[in-house]
């Protein structure tokens, strides 16, 4: 696995979900990891638009995330690039990839976060890439490979 | 020195090829393998299978030391724990966020219906 996939079932409009995951009101709701205060969300939900997310955690520490809409299609998907400022490694640019789809009692959400780049991630998922990986990662689990 | 995000970079980039991945596996089995004995299994022609080490290699996920003729190869999984790294902390960050969102969602949801009625 180069990415991380997730899907959620929202009871809830994609309309609703699309600006709950685009507007700088809507992340400013979900985007902080716990009960912390959410210092700063700007949003500019348009291809080429920036956003930034600025929390404060319980234990005091701050964290900001930003990142350009790369793709932007309401209300069904959106790309954008991620990266987190501050913290003592940056682990530099990611891509989070949503999209919606409308069913009977809402909508699916399909969420992916990965590190490479779209067709760099396609290819490798094409590859089975997660089942060559997973078995590597079972073996150094085990700590038996040479280091 | 190359910096954490470039490392992450490379391990991905480097384990994104098939022929790279199997030649992971082939060296996770044995504790070291020489070219040829790496080479065989593919279809490929030996410079082929070097230049997949060259990037193995310049990614760190193998070591290459000569010995007289023979040039044994070995697997260096720390790029690889720190790519997996990269990958956990996510698994727990994210599944969280969404829970948040759907709450979030739902709740707009219902006041859009309340406004409808």
């Amino acid at each position: 696995m180069t990415s991380l996939s997730l899907v959620r079932r929202i009871r809830a409009r994609p309309a609703i979900v699309f600006d709950a995951v685009t507007t700088a009101e809507g992340i400013a709701h979900w985007w902080g990891p716990d009960a912390g205060p959410v210092l700063v969300s700007e949003s500019d939900p348009r291809v080429g638009g920036r956003y930034r997310v600025r929390f404060r955690m319980l234990d005091g520490s701050e964290h900001e995330s930003s990142g350009e809409f790369l793709e932007i299609v309401p209300p069904e998907h959106v790309v954008m690039s991620w990266r987190w400022k501050g913290g003592q490694e940056d682990p530099g640019e990611s891509r989070v990839e949503i999209r919606l789809r409308a069913i009977a009692d809402g909508t699916e959400l399909t969420f992916t976060h990965a590190r490479l780049r779209d067709d760099e991630s396609r290819r490798s998922h094409e590859q089975g890439w997660a089942a060559s990986f997973d078995k590597l990662e079972a073996h150094l689990a085990t700590g038996t490979a040479a280091s | 020195m190359v910096n954490y995000q470039e490392r992450l970079d490379r391990t991905f980039a480097a384990l994104v090829d098939p022929t790279r991945r199997a030649i992971l596996a082939q060296l996770e089995r044995k504790a070291g393998a020489s070219i040829s004995e790496l080479a065989q299994p593919f279809a490929i022609k030996l410079p082929a299978v070097m230049k997949h080490l060259d990037v193995l290699e310049e990614a760190g996920l193998v070591t290459r030391s000569k010995s007289g003729r023979t040039v044994t190869v070995r697997l260096r999984p720390q790029p690889m724990r720190e790519a997996m790294a990269w990958l956990r902390r996510y698994e727990r960050f994210w599944p969280e966020r969404l829970d948040e969102l759907a709450a979030y969602a739902e709740s707009k949801e219902a006041e859009a219906r309340s406004k409808e009625r």
